[in-house]
């Protein structure tokens, strides 16, 4: 096959729905397995004003600070290209489990109703 | 804008997670009514794209990083029912997975970024979308709008939490001053993302955007 008649099967064998579903979480994963790495390291709006102001001081650990993905890194893995890499596919994929069933869940329903 | 423990009292957090709660219980049923099958998924792939687009922290001042709420964005894509729940379960999966977000201030960060940001967002979305002419550059312009003011809202859900209980003693007006400062800051960066991420999904799919729909259905035939 061309590359037109490739596009061709590909429009006919994947829905459009389907389709800009798979591309969105494909860039999704992008973003957060890779993009991420460049992030900003520094302090967030709410940290800040924490530290200029003092009130930081209250602030507690977290709960699972020790936990194997805290702060966006795997436990384990050195490499930090890596590990927040692979923390934020973890993250995609969890979130999409999650809320990919609590919305199919929402609209699973024996009466339709009708699209505003 | 992950709320750690310990800034806020026990109280004070307590009454923030009913009120949460009840936002996001209101927010099931409001969802339920509102999306379907095809608009579910998509719902879903909001979450997914908010909490991969969080982790980038962009610089904004000195020092200074600031993330994606993505409040306002989810509310144009999906609806704002959709788009508290969407914005709960990225920071559910942030505050348990990721220690990202204390856990008994969950509930004020619910109420701050699932729940005022996406309505104050949402509200000025429709009245810009109201006063601007028809068309795709309005509806990315309004989201954008919507978006600036939906980080400072989302801030000063947090300075009233400080004011109501503080487990610090720093005058209000202080942190007032400096929050709002900061996150309109931020919001910059909020309207930036969300303009070209709905104006990205207007160029591709319009139908599935939830903001431009009452614009279209004037125009569109329904099949099926």
């Amino acid at each position: 096959m061309d590359g037109k008649a490739t596009l061709q099967f590909w429009r006919f064998a994947v829905d459009k729905n389907k389709k800009f579903l798979i591309s969105g979480f494909v860039v999704s994963l992008f973003l957060a397995g890779v993009v991420s790495f460049y992030a900003s390291s520094n302090p967030d709006g709410l940290e800040k004003v924490a530290n200029d102001i003092g009130f930081i001081a209250t602030a507690e650990e977290h709960t699972y600070a020790d936990g194997a993905l805290a702060d966006y890194g795997v436990k384990g893995i050195e490499n930090e290209r890596a590990s927040v890499g692979v923390a934020g596919v973890i993250g995609v994929i969890g979130t999409a489990v999650v809320g990919g069933l609590l919305f199919k869940f929402l609209v699973r329903k024996p009466k339709k109703t009708i699209k505003q | 804008m992950h709320i750690p423990d310990g800034f806020i009292d026990v109280q004070t957090s307590a009454i923030f997670a009913g009120l949460a709660a009840a936002g996001v219980a209101a927010s099931l049923k409001g969802a339920r009514s509102q999306l379907d099958e095809k608009s579910a998924p998509l719902a879903g792939l909001t979450a997914v794209f908010i909490f991969a687009v969080q982790m980038l922290n962009f610089p904004v001042v000195a020092g200074t990083s600031g993330h994606l709420i993505g409040a306002a964005l989810a509310a144009v894509l999906v609806g704002p029912w959709a788009a508290t729940l969407a914005l709960t379960v990225v920071l559910v999966m942030q505050a348990f997975l990721f220690a990202d977000g204390g856990l008994t201030a969950l509930g004020l960060s619910t109420f701050n970024m699932s729940i005022i940001a996406v309505w104050v967002g949402y509200a000025i979305f429709l009245l810009v979308k109201k006063i601007l002419p028809r068309g795709k550059p309005s509806i990315v312009i309004a989201a954008a709008i919507g978006a600036l003011l939906s980080v400072p809202a989302a801030a000063l859900g947090f300075t009233l939490q400080y004011a109501m209980g503080a487990n610090a003693t720093f005058s209000v007006s202080t942190v007032l001053g400096a929050m709002v400062g900061t996150h309109v800051l931020i919001g910059i960066g909020e309207a930036l993302i969300t303009g070209l991420t709905v104006s990205a999904v207007l160029a591709s799919r319009s139908d599935l955007v939830y903001g431009w729909k009452g614009n279209a259905t004037v125009l569109e035939i329904r099949r099926g």
